[in-house]
């Protein structure tokens, strides 16, 4: 069962991914004011809900990992950041495609643009300290300080910013609840369910790329291919028998 | 030795090299100066009041500096491996942070000392009304800067790329202290009543005590080696 998992995650998004895109460009009603463009909002979400899931499941991870020293929650957290990176860099991409339309502009001082900048910011900085870590170990350690770190510091930062914008008008309401049409509404859910997959499937898949990544290093460090403090970058082989 | 003995101990040790090597002190300073003074021609200050624009001028500069600071009180103990002797040594961890985080306060402390009458000369403003006030917001953030820089830098000084990596991680992280310190000090320098920025003021409290309190528990990981 436990082999299967990717396979059954990977066959449902498979299945998931086309009816999301039927419902969204077929099923969902067009919304009055804004067009055609508000459709972005159906991938939009769901990738600020999964940029969320990441840095969350990074988190938890990187404090499982300090607490434990077991490799596989520094996997976890690791490919975590990184889909919670993919993900966030979606939000920011379709975010500015649906404001210029809507909004005249593709950018403003918003609260939650602001903010999932620098969320991106910070774990972008994540990844390039875990890459200039002489070894795992190392860069285990260092990114789960700085994922704790920075799931601290997200509410503080979103407050802040909330309080920095404070004169300016709210512009931006999307996720009102409750004025949204119930097709909308399941629209979004089944793409939000969709997304979820997605990241579950990815997820699994990277992990399993990083435990088999760590057992080849293994594997290479015993029949002495590779030296005992090799740096990551230097590859396999750097040093022949 | 008591835990704060150590704390001033360390901190102590910093000073007491500074004096000897005069390295770092004068050349933030006039780094610092030189961010004023650079900005000074960037806006035309006969037009723009400092008042808008000088909290977030002064406070780019002290988080350059402070930056430049932090990666220099790590950089010291890697010469000469210095820090192999900190890591033997049989004191807490978080002591030795509590102490690099309290030299670094008092290196930036040092530089705001300077920079903050030396900008009131500059752009012709009077800062002498509500010192008290401004002293404490320059105190709370400059904590609240180094208490996660120096867990930071601790980390990045550690690589070959410390000059990019720290900043790169410290500014995002940093970004609640830069605005909270912008907004309080030109709250100040208009000489608002304290309710109206008093939210700022806490926020910058909560800051410096969340992030050392987290800095203590995970300083062990990111010193180990």
């Amino acid at each position: 069962m436990r082999a299967m998992l990717p396979r059954i995650l990977l066959a449902l998004t498979a299945l998931a991914v086309p009816v999301s895109l039927h419902m969204v460009f077929l099923v969902a009603p067009t919304e009055q004011k804004m067009g055609v463009v508000q459709r972005i909002f159906y991938y939009h979400v769901p990738s600020a809900f999964m940029a969320f899931l990441g840095v969350g499941v990074c988190a938890i991870m990187s404090a499982l990992y300090l607490w434990r020293k077991e490799r596989r929650f520094d996997i976890m957290a690791h490919a975590a950041a990184e889909l919670g990176v993919l993900f966030c860099t979606i939000v920011l991409i379709t975010g500015p495609i649906w404001a210029r339309p809507i909004w005249g502009v593709w950018w403003t001082g918003e609260v939650r643009l602001t903010s999932t900048l620098i969320l991106w910011l910070i774990y972008v900085g994540y990844l390039l300290l875990r890459e200039n870590a002489d070894n795992r170990e190392q860069a285990a350690r260092w990114g789960a300080v700085v994922a704790i770190v920075g799931a601290l510091d997200i509410p503080i930062i979103y407050k802040s910013v909330e309080w920095w914008r404070g004169l300016h008008p709210k512009v931006l309401k999307i996720s009102g609840g409750g004025g949204l049409d119930p097709v909308m509404e399941r629209t979004l859910l089944f793409c939000t369910i969709t997304f979820l997959l997605l990241f579950a499937t990815l997820f699994l898949e990277r992990v399993r790329l990083g435990l088999q990544e760590e057992e080849i290093e293994t594997l290479e460090h015993a029949i002495g291919r590779r030296p005992a403090t090799a740096a990551p970058g230097t590859g396999p082989g750097g040093i022949g028998s | 030795m008591t835990y704060f003995g150590i704390v001033a101990l360390v901190a102590a040790k910093d000073l007491r090299t500074e004096l000897r090597s005069r390295e770092q002190a004068l050349s933030l300073m006039v780094f610092a100066v030189l961010v004023l003074v650079v900005f000074n021609f960037a806006f035309d200050f006969t037009i723009i009041d400092f008042k808008t624009l000088g909290p977030g001028i002064l406070w780019v500069a002290f988080i350059f500096s402070g930056v430049l600071a932090l990666n220099h009180s790590f950089r010291i103990e890697r010469e000469q491996d210095r820090i192999e002797g900190i890591l033997l040594a049989p004191i807490d961890r978080s002591a030795f942070y509590l102490g690099k985080v309290l030299s670094t306060v008092l290196f930036m402390g040092t530089v705001e000392a300077v920079l903050v009458p030396l900008s009131a000369i500059l752009f012709n403003q009077s800062i002498t009304p509500r010192l008290g006030l401004m002293i404490l917001a320059l105190v709370l953030n400059t904590i609240g800067f180094a208490a996660v820089g120096t867990l930071f830098a601790a980390i990045t000084t550690q690589t070959r790329r410390s000059e990019v990596l720290l900043p790169l991680l410290l500014f995002p992280a940093a970004v609640p202290i830069a605005l909270a310190a912008v907004r309080t000090t030109s709250h100040i320098l208009a000489g608002r009543p304290f309710a109206r920025y008093a939210n700022w003021v806490y926020m910058s409290a909560a800051y410096d005590l969340i992030f050392i309190a987290a800095a203590v528990l995970l300083f062990d990981y990111a010193l180990q080696e």
